[in-house]
């Protein structure tokens, strides 16, 4: 292995800001109102932004000349570490935001805690990170609300996204060998300390939209090793198409 | 003494050239007024221009760049690169009150008071920048571009952007 834990856990953040902000993006133009198309696609920018800064850093870190571009379009779906939860298909609306609320509840700490990293480019993304965090997990909270204690209709859906998605939220707390030296070296955080404000986020949120909290079940995880679920290479094929069939191509 | 007069007058010149760069979508806001604009530095003959994304995202960055090096190049500067920095994060309360002002004029509500730490629930107030009745309603946290927000007034039924509070 000659990827160093540092490449590797700067390349799970950058994957999962990459391809969550693609499935925004997939919204642009089917939004349900005009307000939505913008704001799917002001959020997925503001994780392509991340994503962008982080594959930088990554390159930078690997030292083989890799720079963004390359790490984005130029690997294979076993490469990518991103979380299973960010590949996972948008569904409805309601899905859509159920899974931008579980992500966000945990990325916005998370990021709140990295902007202290002993690791000083990591600390400056992390930083600007959370405050985008802040607000996705605002906006999909008062979504989840709305469609929650909403219709019977939406309520309904908002329910069944939430069964589906939380079996992908277990992978989110987890560390294994490659970040347990980084947390050591306080480089990392350990996403086992965020547990206790994500549960009290959720629930909170999920108090106020009527919606029953799933019990922890058996979860889904390998996102971060390169197991992914079909999905991610669906994305893969419309995401880095030009490249694959231009390579080099720019404009 | 009359080099480093010199260097602080070059300097100046610099900055400022560089600080007539506009937000391309907010025309009259200046980049330094934005604070966008960090820093100007003169090394060995180079100028450096150090500037910050507004969102990790934000697309106008690439164009903000390039402005800054014509508008070097204008000047009379030859040698001038722009560098992009991360950390301190930006934040909209370094936008000058010059710069708020210019806002209001265009239209556009300025940021209010510090930057929120609301992570769930709550609202800001905001004046309605067309006619200044505080009876206003947010229509949606985003706007045309990642920094705005789209508001109303309820008093002049008018609709405005709001650049909201990061």
């Amino acid at each position: 292995m000659s990827e160093t834990p540092l490449f590797q856990y700067t390349l799970r953040f950058a994957d999962t800001a990459l391809i969550l902000g693609h499935r925004l993006s997939e919204w642009v133009g089917h939004s349900p109102v005009i307000e939505e198309d913008l704001a799917f696609g002001n959020m997925g920018l503001d994780l392509i932004g991340q994503a962008r800064s982080l594959y930088t850093y990554a390159g930078q870190i690997e030292g083989k000349g890799r720079d963004e571009d390359a790490l984005a379009y130029l690997r294979e779906v076993a490469s990518y570490r991103n979380l299973l939860i960010s590949e996972q298909p948008n569904g409805d609306f309601a899905a859509t935001m159920v899974r931008q609320l579980l992500y966000a509840a945990f990325a916005f700490p998370y990021f709140e805690k990295l902007a202290h990293s002993k690791d000083a480019t990591l600390a400056a993304i992390a930083a600007k990170a959370a405050k985008e965090m802040a607000y996705h997990q605002r906006h999909a909270a008062e979504w989840t609300i709305r469609l929650g204690d909403g219709t019977e209709e939406s309520h309904t859906r908002a329910q069944s996204a939430l069964d589906e998605l939380w079996p992908y939220t277990g992978e989110m707390f987890e560390a294994d060998q490659v970040e347990r030296a980084l947390i050591e070296a306080g480089v990392a955080v350990d996403p086992a300390s965020l547990r206790d404000t994500w549960d009290k986020t959720v629930n909170d949120v999920l108090a106020e939209a009527t919606l029953a909290r799933p019990r922890d079940g058996a979860m889904q995880s390998g996102g971060r090793s390169g197991r992914h679920s079909e999905h991610l290479g669906h994305i893969l094929s419309e995401l880095q198409y030009m490249q694959r069939a231009y390579p080099g191509a720019t404009w | 003494m009359a080099a480093a007069a010199l260097d602080s007058d070059l300097r100046e010149r610099a900055f400022a050239a560089a600080a007539s760069v506009c937000d391309p979508e907010i025309p009259v806001l200046g980049i330094a007024d934005l604070g966008v604009l960090r820093d100007v530095r003169i090394e060995d003959g180079v100028v450096e221009a150090v500037i910050t994304p507004t969102y990790s995202g934000c697309p106008a960055m690439n164009m903000i760049a390039l402005e800054i090096e014509l508008a070097l190049e204008k000047a009379g500067f030859t040698k001038h690169k722009v560098t992009t920095v991360l950390s301190p994060a930006w934040t909209t309360d370094w936008m000058t009150e010059q710069g708020k002002a210019k806002l209001r004029d265009y239209g556009i509500a300025p940021p209010v008071a510090k930057a929120g730490r609301r992570a769930l629930f709550g609202e800001d107030k905001v004046g309605c920048p067309h006619c200044g009745s505080a009876d206003t309603a947010r229509i949606s946290e985003f706007g045309s571009t990642a920094c705005k927000a789209l508001w109303r007034c309820k008093a002049c039924a008018e609709p405005f952007d709001y650049f909201k509070c990061i």
